[in-house]
Protein backbone atom coordinates (compact mmCIF):
# COMPACT_ATOMS: atom_id res chain seq x y z
CA UNK A 1 0.00 0.00 0.00
CA UNK A 2 1.51 3.00 -0.67
CA UNK A 3 1.85 5.66 1.41
CA UNK A 4 0.43 9.56 1.73
CA UNK A 5 4.12 10.76 0.33
CA UNK A 6 4.16 8.51 -2.78
CA UNK A 7 0.12 10.08 -3.48
CA UNK A 8 1.78 13.58 -2.91
CA UNK A 9 4.68 12.92 -5.44
CA UNK A 10 2.40 11.29 -7.86
CA UNK A 11 0.45 14.23 -7.52
CA UNK A 12 3.42 16.46 -7.61
CA UNK A 13 5.43 14.81 -10.67
CA UNK A 14 1.88 13.79 -12.74
CA UNK A 15 1.28 17.54 -12.39
CA UNK A 16 3.95 18.58 -13.65
CA UNK A 17 4.54 16.70 -16.78
CA UNK A 18 1.27 17.87 -17.41
CA UNK A 19 2.48 21.73 -16.89
CA UNK A 20 5.24 20.66 -19.52
CA UNK A 21 2.66 20.10 -22.39
CA UNK A 22 0.75 23.24 -21.11
CA UNK A 23 3.62 25.67 -22.11
CA UNK A 24 3.99 23.30 -25.03
CA UNK A 25 0.84 24.44 -25.92
CA UNK A 26 0.11 28.23 -24.76
CA UNK A 27 4.03 29.14 -25.94
CA UNK A 28 4.13 27.04 -28.91
CA UNK A 29 1.79 26.55 -32.19
CA UNK A 30 2.12 22.65 -31.01
CA UNK A 31 -1.55 21.18 -31.39
CA UNK A 32 -2.73 18.62 -28.95
CA UNK A 33 -2.49 15.71 -31.21
CA UNK A 34 1.20 16.81 -31.49
CA UNK A 35 1.61 16.93 -28.00
CA UNK A 36 0.39 13.19 -27.84
CA UNK A 37 2.94 11.85 -30.57
CA UNK A 38 6.07 14.30 -28.87
CA UNK A 39 5.08 12.78 -25.40
CA UNK A 40 4.88 9.39 -26.15
CA UNK A 41 8.30 9.62 -28.08
CA UNK A 42 9.77 11.33 -25.46
CA UNK A 43 8.78 8.63 -23.15
CA UNK A 44 10.19 5.81 -25.22
CA UNK A 45 13.63 7.53 -25.55
CA UNK A 46 14.16 8.49 -21.74
CA UNK A 47 13.55 5.12 -21.10
CA UNK A 48 16.06 3.85 -23.33
CA UNK A 49 18.53 6.26 -22.52
CA UNK A 50 18.04 4.62 -18.67
CA UNK A 51 16.17 8.34 -16.97
CA UNK A 52 12.74 7.40 -17.38
CA UNK A 53 12.70 4.17 -14.96
CA UNK A 54 14.19 6.26 -11.83
CA UNK A 55 10.99 8.71 -12.20
CA UNK A 56 8.46 5.70 -12.10
CA UNK A 57 10.10 4.41 -9.42
CA UNK A 58 10.15 7.37 -7.75
CA UNK A 59 6.70 8.62 -8.53
CA UNK A 60 5.09 5.47 -9.27
CA UNK A 61 1.36 6.39 -11.45
CA UNK A 62 2.93 9.74 -11.64
CA UNK A 63 4.89 8.89 -14.24
CA UNK A 64 3.31 6.24 -15.84
CA UNK A 65 -0.23 7.55 -16.30
CA UNK A 66 1.21 10.44 -18.36
CA UNK A 67 1.68 9.13 -22.38
CA UNK A 68 5.51 9.40 -21.48
CA UNK A 69 4.52 6.40 -19.42
CA UNK A 70 2.92 4.97 -22.36
CA UNK A 71 6.14 5.18 -24.00
CA UNK A 72 7.78 4.07 -21.05
CA UNK A 73 6.12 0.47 -20.79
CA UNK A 74 7.03 0.29 -25.05
CA UNK A 75 10.32 0.90 -24.59
CA UNK A 76 10.86 -1.76 -21.73
CA UNK A 77 8.72 -3.83 -22.99
CA UNK A 78 10.63 -3.90 -26.39
CA UNK A 79 14.48 -3.74 -24.33
CA UNK A 80 13.12 -6.40 -22.05
CA UNK A 81 11.80 -9.11 -25.31
CA UNK A 82 15.16 -8.30 -26.95
CA UNK A 83 17.42 -9.11 -24.20
CA UNK A 84 15.49 -12.48 -23.96
CA UNK A 85 14.12 -13.23 -27.25
CA UNK A 86 16.39 -11.15 -29.56
CA UNK A 87 15.99 -9.48 -32.90
CA UNK A 88 11.99 -11.13 -32.77
CA UNK A 89 11.48 -9.86 -28.86
CA UNK A 90 12.23 -6.28 -30.20
CA UNK A 91 9.66 -6.34 -32.73
CA UNK A 92 7.09 -8.33 -29.86
CA UNK A 93 8.41 -6.55 -26.89
CA UNK A 94 6.69 -3.06 -26.99
CA UNK A 95 3.11 -3.61 -28.41
CA UNK A 96 2.77 -7.27 -26.18
CA UNK A 97 3.41 -4.95 -22.99
CA UNK A 98 0.83 -2.21 -23.80
CA UNK A 99 -1.70 -4.56 -25.40
CA UNK A 100 -3.68 -4.53 -22.37
CA UNK A 101 -4.05 -0.11 -22.94
CA UNK A 102 -4.33 -0.55 -26.21
CA UNK A 103 -7.24 -2.94 -26.40
CA UNK A 104 -9.37 -1.54 -23.82
CA UNK A 105 -9.23 1.68 -25.78
CA UNK A 106 -10.09 0.18 -29.49
CA UNK A 107 -12.93 -1.47 -28.07
CA UNK A 108 -13.69 0.91 -25.30
CA UNK A 109 -13.49 3.80 -27.72
CA UNK A 110 -15.81 1.98 -29.92
CA UNK A 111 -18.62 1.09 -27.97
CA UNK A 112 -18.75 4.61 -26.84
CA UNK A 113 -18.43 6.12 -30.49
CA UNK A 114 -21.47 3.81 -31.30
CA UNK A 115 -23.49 4.23 -28.37
CA UNK A 116 -23.59 8.02 -28.04
CA UNK A 117 -24.43 11.00 -30.04
CA UNK A 118 -22.17 13.69 -29.93
CA UNK A 119 -23.25 17.09 -28.12
CA UNK A 120 -24.42 19.83 -29.68
CA UNK A 121 -22.16 22.06 -28.81
CA UNK A 122 -23.65 25.37 -27.24
CA UNK B 1 2.09 67.22 -24.54
CA UNK B 2 0.05 65.33 -26.78
CA UNK B 3 2.78 63.57 -28.31
CA UNK B 4 3.60 62.68 -24.68
CA UNK B 5 0.34 61.16 -24.32
CA UNK B 6 0.02 59.25 -26.92
CA UNK B 7 3.75 57.95 -26.43
CA UNK B 8 3.02 56.79 -22.54
CA UNK B 9 -0.61 55.31 -23.95
CA UNK B 10 1.43 53.18 -26.41
CA UNK B 11 3.79 52.24 -23.64
CA UNK B 12 1.51 51.36 -20.82
CA UNK B 13 -0.05 48.92 -23.89
CA UNK B 14 2.84 47.11 -24.75
CA UNK B 15 2.86 46.39 -20.87
CA UNK B 16 -0.35 44.79 -20.96
CA UNK B 17 0.00 43.26 -23.95
CA UNK B 18 3.27 41.44 -22.56
CA UNK B 19 1.23 40.71 -19.19
CA UNK B 20 -2.02 39.49 -20.63
CA UNK B 21 -1.05 36.18 -22.28
CA UNK B 22 1.47 35.72 -19.72
CA UNK B 23 -0.87 35.40 -16.44
CA UNK B 24 -3.33 33.40 -18.80
CA UNK B 25 -0.68 30.84 -19.60
CA UNK B 26 0.19 30.93 -15.80
CA UNK B 27 -2.96 30.70 -15.02
CA UNK B 28 -3.70 27.42 -17.20
CA UNK B 29 -0.74 25.59 -16.13
CA UNK B 30 -2.12 25.61 -12.84
CA UNK B 31 -5.24 24.64 -14.15
CA UNK B 32 -3.35 21.69 -16.02
CA UNK B 33 -1.27 21.16 -12.61
CA UNK B 34 -4.37 20.14 -10.19
CA UNK B 35 -6.33 17.76 -13.19
CA UNK B 36 -3.30 16.16 -14.40
CA UNK B 37 -1.87 15.46 -10.90
CA UNK B 38 -5.44 14.53 -9.89
CA UNK B 39 -6.12 11.85 -12.65
CA UNK B 40 -2.11 10.53 -11.43
CA UNK B 41 -3.68 10.28 -7.91
CA UNK B 42 -6.42 8.01 -8.95
CA UNK B 43 -4.12 6.25 -11.40
CA UNK B 44 -1.81 5.78 -8.02
CA UNK B 45 -4.94 4.47 -5.99
CA UNK B 46 -6.48 2.25 -8.91
CA UNK B 47 -2.83 1.16 -9.13
CA UNK B 48 -3.00 0.43 -4.97
CA UNK B 49 -6.32 -1.43 -5.23
CA UNK B 50 -4.92 -3.69 -7.79
CA UNK B 51 -2.09 -4.46 -5.79
CA UNK B 52 -3.94 -5.24 -1.90
CA UNK B 53 -7.06 -6.10 -2.68
CA UNK B 54 -6.71 -8.09 -6.38
CA UNK B 55 -3.25 -9.59 -5.80
CA UNK B 56 -1.73 -8.82 -8.90
CA UNK B 57 1.72 -8.17 -9.43
CA UNK B 58 3.68 -4.85 -10.57
CA UNK B 59 2.65 -5.28 -14.07
CA UNK B 60 -0.45 -6.31 -14.19
CA UNK B 61 -1.52 -3.53 -11.74
CA UNK B 62 -0.31 -1.40 -14.44
CA UNK B 63 -2.12 -2.42 -17.12
CA UNK B 64 -5.30 -2.97 -14.78
CA UNK B 65 -4.73 0.75 -13.70
CA UNK B 66 -4.50 1.71 -17.68
CA UNK B 67 -7.32 -0.52 -18.96
CA UNK B 68 -9.91 1.02 -16.26
CA UNK B 69 -8.46 5.16 -16.69
CA UNK B 70 -9.51 4.49 -20.31
CA UNK B 71 -12.68 3.26 -19.58
CA UNK B 72 -13.62 5.90 -17.54
CA UNK B 73 -12.14 8.57 -19.78
CA UNK B 74 -13.82 6.72 -22.73
CA UNK B 75 -17.20 6.85 -21.00
CA UNK B 76 -17.07 10.38 -19.63
CA UNK B 77 -15.97 11.23 -23.65
CA UNK B 78 -19.33 9.64 -24.57
CA UNK B 79 -21.28 11.37 -22.19
CA UNK B 80 -19.73 14.91 -22.97
CA UNK B 81 -18.15 15.44 -19.74
CA UNK B 82 -14.73 14.78 -20.57
CA UNK B 83 -15.34 17.92 -22.74
CA UNK B 84 -16.23 20.01 -20.33
CA UNK B 85 -12.92 18.73 -17.96
CA UNK B 86 -10.30 19.35 -21.14
CA UNK B 87 -11.91 22.96 -21.52
CA UNK B 88 -11.48 23.85 -18.30
CA UNK B 89 -7.80 21.68 -17.83
CA UNK B 90 -6.27 22.16 -21.19
CA UNK B 91 -3.11 20.14 -21.11
CA UNK B 92 -3.94 18.72 -17.62
CA UNK B 93 -6.16 16.10 -19.94
CA UNK B 94 -4.65 15.87 -22.84
CA UNK B 95 -1.16 14.47 -21.34
CA UNK B 96 -2.30 11.12 -18.98
CA UNK B 97 -3.61 8.54 -20.85
CA UNK B 98 -7.29 9.39 -20.26
CA UNK B 99 -5.96 11.78 -23.35
CA UNK B 100 -5.40 9.17 -25.64
CA UNK B 101 -9.09 7.25 -24.61
CA UNK B 102 -10.56 10.46 -25.69
CA UNK B 103 -8.86 11.12 -28.56
CA UNK B 104 -9.88 7.93 -29.73
CA UNK B 105 -13.62 8.27 -29.23
CA UNK B 106 -14.29 12.25 -30.20
CA UNK B 107 -13.19 11.93 -33.91
CA UNK B 108 -14.94 8.56 -33.72
CA UNK B 109 -18.09 10.07 -32.16
CA UNK B 110 -18.31 13.13 -34.66
CA UNK B 111 -17.82 10.75 -37.81
CA UNK B 112 -20.45 8.03 -36.61
CA UNK B 113 -23.25 9.36 -39.62
CA UNK B 114 -20.56 8.26 -42.39
CA UNK B 115 -21.02 4.63 -40.83
CA UNK B 116 -20.00 1.70 -38.65
CA UNK B 117 -16.27 1.45 -41.36
CA UNK B 118 -15.30 4.13 -42.37
CA UNK B 119 -17.30 6.44 -39.96
CA UNK B 120 -16.06 5.17 -36.80
CA UNK B 121 -13.97 2.73 -37.21
CA UNK B 122 -11.51 4.90 -39.72
CA UNK B 123 -11.79 7.29 -37.21
CA UNK B 124 -10.82 5.61 -34.20
CA UNK B 125 -7.38 6.47 -35.13
CA UNK B 126 -7.09 9.73 -36.81
CA UNK B 127 -5.23 10.91 -33.48
CA UNK B 128 -3.98 7.39 -31.94
CA UNK B 129 -2.63 6.13 -35.11
CA UNK B 130 -0.16 8.72 -35.01
CA UNK B 131 0.55 8.08 -31.54
CA UNK B 132 1.08 4.24 -32.28
CA UNK B 133 2.57 5.15 -35.56
CA UNK B 134 5.88 6.37 -33.57
CA UNK B 135 5.50 5.14 -30.06
CA UNK B 136 5.46 1.79 -31.48
CA UNK B 137 8.23 2.13 -34.49
CA UNK B 138 10.28 4.15 -31.67
CA UNK B 139 10.22 1.23 -29.33
CA UNK B 140 11.18 -1.41 -32.32
CA UNK B 141 14.10 0.99 -33.05
CA UNK B 142 14.92 0.88 -29.33
CA UNK B 143 14.40 -2.84 -28.96
CA UNK B 144 16.93 -3.35 -32.07
CA UNK B 145 19.55 -1.12 -30.90
CA UNK B 146 19.49 -3.03 -27.56
CA UNK B 147 19.67 -6.47 -29.71
CA UNK B 148 22.56 -4.49 -31.13
CA UNK B 149 24.32 -3.96 -28.14
CA UNK B 150 24.19 -6.95 -26.46
CA UNK B 151 25.48 -9.15 -29.18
Amino acid sequence: MSSFTDYLWAFVIGGAICVIGQLLISLTNLTPSRILVLFVTSGVILTALGLYEPLVEFAGAGAKVPLTGFGYSLAKGAIKGAMEDGVLGAFTGGITATAGGVAAAILFGYLNAVIFKPKTKK
Amino acid sequence: MNDLRKEEQRRYQNKVNERMPKSETALQCVKAFCVGGLICVIGQFLNDCAIVHMGLDKDMASTFTCIVLIFIAATLTGLGIYDKIGRFAGAGSVVPITGFANSIVAPAMEHRVEGYVMGIGANLFTIAGPVLVYGISASVICGLITCLIIA
